[in-house]
């Protein structure tokens, strides 16, 4: 019952919680890497002695290209960003940084190139697109679903209800760890990209998956209430559901952190920055289908009481 | 012995046997049954290309596609790639616009430019019908396409003929139709004599020959104004291949094979420690039951490989994401179930009873919650691009397996090792008790 006496305060978190979000989202934003935006963008390993980014800038702009971005990407790499590149250009820029740095030094960069991706723009434009509604979509039939499933219980809560809750959980539970991705991306170099949306896809099936298991045993409780003519107050019933599935809750979110945790520290870099997205969102996830899922509808179920 | 344990013994001996089919498959360089690794995770070449479907019929678009696809597929086995693979993918937009795309994965290759070379000397080849029509004193040539494409094309040959020029022998390009492509022909000569059949190579009209009577046989000739070299060279790619509808590279990526190792390997380790301490974590806690969701974890888990392996699903980063995910939903499932279990053990139930009850019990929450997880990722699948493919189809089969793991392997396991004891309190029903509860603490 501790939530649920304190639901005031876990609201109020939440809320603390999601301005910072979408203040970080807002203030520093989510930069769009070129998977949305089309672009090329290359990695090259120096063997020897990475020369000072500006001159790396200096040998790119060789090339007509307009912007370019040249970052650190960890270790000797640089990453190398610009619009979308012909073949012919790729291989004149990596001619032109391979090319000596300066001409009193005799010895050449030892350079390869790790990766080299680039998007047409009107690609890059159709896969955000695409993500944005395949989630909207995905939002729905979750909210039509669970409308469904708890069809059965309509009091006090009428079963859309649930489903609206369910709904805006799941926009919290992604925009927490959107707006942590907006601070990573502040402090670090990291940009938005697909496997990114994959991330976010992926909490959203953890995600549901937890809230319905809370509301499940709500659901079953008022059944087996209305059976046996039990008069509970809703609060009570809201209560004691919580209290039964949290070990439920914070053992399977624990297995999942296991997992995203080993893949951080000893996976690849291709899906580290993924794996941190993920936890985050597990973890918010789990703490939000405990504090907030649940007691939400109790204001919700005396709204209606109201009426 | 209860049909319990007779189902559980041939789950494990089913297990054993996808172990091994899985580390033998894995050991054995030659086994066409190896996972297959994405461009991400083992480095290769992927071109995306554009398919300009403008000027092919709507009906006829799909197979022009595949047309498309086989006449890249020669050119990527001439260009000797180990395991090439070429896919067509079709994008609808939300503005109704469908893009037709071709997917070109060439595992090893780094040097795109070279692959883009090779490909794109595949020339374009199609026919189509003119027809002029006359405004006031300027005439206008629009050219209709006759389905005639380079799709039919068996083969092309050089051959000197007379040319217009006495004395000198004009290069002309003779083109073989196959079967289909030779009725078709005809039926377009045989219905259109008198007009003017162009020949377009690469969207440009290179031959504008007027058709003068039915022409059987499936040959055509093209004389254009071409010098020789230039006819050789052309009777060479279109002998590669001619492509029905002309593309354009869209976007292309290469991954630098020691890039594609070390993720491998990271990926292993990874996979293995995150087993490891599921596996530590899941005993301490759940004793008993924690046994057996390991055992049913690790059956889930032979399974999802086997079944990877002989589709077989490539295996990507976003892939693994959809692996790892679904690996705690499968744990989820068993953990609904032992809380369940525990808590009719509380109320003084048998641990049989309770068994029973904890699994039908929890099947509800299971239901609901694998159901919607399953309608997310079918509409992933359906919506998403190739990378969100990827985990989807991946979430998908893994939150099947989980299900059936869960409901079906846990449940087997558990009946089949657990008695059934009076209802009486005993050292023995203690001793049950224990083992099918949970904690840190003894209770």
């Amino acid at each position: 019952m501790f939530i649920i006496t304190h639901r005031g305060f876990f609201f109020w978190l939440t809320g603390l919680i999601l301005v910072a979000a979408i203040g970080a989202i807002v203030f520093w934003g989510l930069p769009l890497g070129i998977d949305f935006t089309g672009g090329s963008l290359m990695q090259v390993k120096y063997s020897n002695e990475v020369p000072p980014l500006s001159t790396i800038e200096k040998q790119v702009s060789v090339v007509p290209l307009g912007a370019v971005f040249v970052r650190s990407s960890g270790g000797n790499a640089v990453s190398i960003r610009t619009r979308t590149m012909t073949p012919a250009e790729h291989e004149a820029v990596f001619a032109s940084i391979s090319s000596s740095v300066s001409t009193d030094s005799t010895s050449l960069p030892q350079t390869t190139e790790l990766s080299y991706t680039s998007v047409g723009p009107a690609l890059g434009n159709q896969f955000a697109h695409k993500a944005l509604w395949a989630l909207f979509a995905v939002i729905l039939v979750i909210m039509l679903y669970i409308a469904f499933a708890f069809r059965k219980v309509s009091r006090p809560v009428p079963s859309w209800g649930y489903g609206l809750i369910v709904v805006a959980m799941l926009a919290i539970d992604l925009i927490v760890p959107a707006g942590f991705y907006a601070m990573l991306c502040h402090y670090t170099d990291m940009q938005v990209d697909s496997l990114f949306v994959v991330a976010l896809l992926a909490l959203l099936g953890y995600c549901v998956n937890d809230v319905i298991v809370i509301f499940d045993r709500i659901r079953e409780h008022l059944a087996k209430n209305e059976k046996t003519g039990l008069k509970e107050s809703f609060e009570e019933t809201i209560g004691k559901s919580i209290n039964e599935t949290m070990i439920r809750s914070i053992n399977t979110s624990l297995t999942v952190v296991f997992a995203l945790v080993a893949l951080i520290f000893l996976g690849a870099p291709a899906t580290r920055e993924f794996a941190i997205v993920m936890l985050v969102g597990v973890v918010a996830g789990t703490f939000s289908s405990i504090c907030r899922s649940a007691p939400l509808l109790i204001p919700i179920a005396n709204w209606f009481a109201k009426k | 012995m209860n049909r319990f344990r007779v189902f559980a013994i041939f789950a494990i001996v089913v297990g054993f046997f996808l172990a091994y089919f899985v580390w033998s498959t894995e050991t054995n360089p030659e086994s066409q049954y190896r996972f297959k690794l994405g461009l991400d995770l083992a480095g290769g070449t992927e071109l995306v290309y554009k398919a300009d479907m403008s000027q092919t019929p709507s009906g006829e678009q799909n197979d022009a596609l595949s047309a498309l696809q086989s006449v890249i597929e020669r050119r990527v086995n001439l260009f000797g790639v180990a395991e090439p693979l070429v896919q067509t993918e079709q994008a609808s937009s939300l503005s109704g616009t469908t893009e037709d795309r071709l997917i070109v994965d060439l595992p090893g290759v780094t040097d795109i430019k070279a692959a883009v070379a090779a490909l794109g000397q595949t020339p374009t080849l199609d026919f189509r019908l003119a027809t002029s029509t006359t405004i006031g004193t300027t005439t206008a040539v629009t050219y209709a396409a006759t389905g005639l494409t380079g799709r039919y094309l068996s083969s092309a040959a050089l051959q000197f003929g007379s040319g217009a020029t006495a004395g000198l022998a004009a290069p002309q390009v003779i083109l073989n139709f196959n079967s289909d492509g030779a009725k078709l022909f005809e039926k377009i000569t045989s219905e259109n004599v008198g007009q003017t059949l162009a020949i377009f190579l690469d969207g440009q009209p290179i031959s504008t020959p007027t058709i003068q009577e039915a022409i059987p046989g499936g040959q055509a000739t093209i004389t254009g104004r071409f010098t020789a070299s230039e006819a050789r060279d052309l009777v060479r790619n279109l002998n590669f291949g001619a492509l029905p509808v002309p593309i354009v590279l869209e976007s292309s990526s290469a991954i630098g094979p020691t890039l594609g190792a070390a993720a491998v390997t990271a990926g292993v380790t990874a996979g293995l420690i995150g087993f490891i301490i599921i596996a530590l974590f899941m005993v301490a806690w759940y004793r008993l039951p924690g046994v057996i969701a390991i055992v049913a974890l690790a059956e889930y888990v032979v399974f999802m490989f086997s079944v990877m392996k002989v589709i077989p699903i490539t295996l990507t980063a976003s892939g693994i994401a959809g692996l790892i995910i679904s690996v705690g939903m499968a744990v989820d499932a068993n953990v609904l179930i032992f809380e369940r279990t525990k808590e009719e053990l509380r109320e003084g139930k048998s641990p049989r009873e309770a068994v029973h009850i904890g699994f039908s019990r929890a099947w509800t929450a299971i239901r609901d919650g694998h159901l919607t997880m399953l309608i997310s990722g079918g509409i992933l699948f359906w919506l998403g691009t190739s990378i969100v493919q990827g985990f989807a189809l991946v979430f998908v089969l893994g939150v099947l397996a989980s299900f059936i793991s869960a409901v079906s392997l846990s449940r087997v396991f558990l009946l089949a090792i657990v008695p059934d004891l009076p209802p009486e309190e005993g050292k023995e029903h203690r001793a049950w008790k224990f083992l099918l509860s949970s904690g840190f603490h003894k209770n």
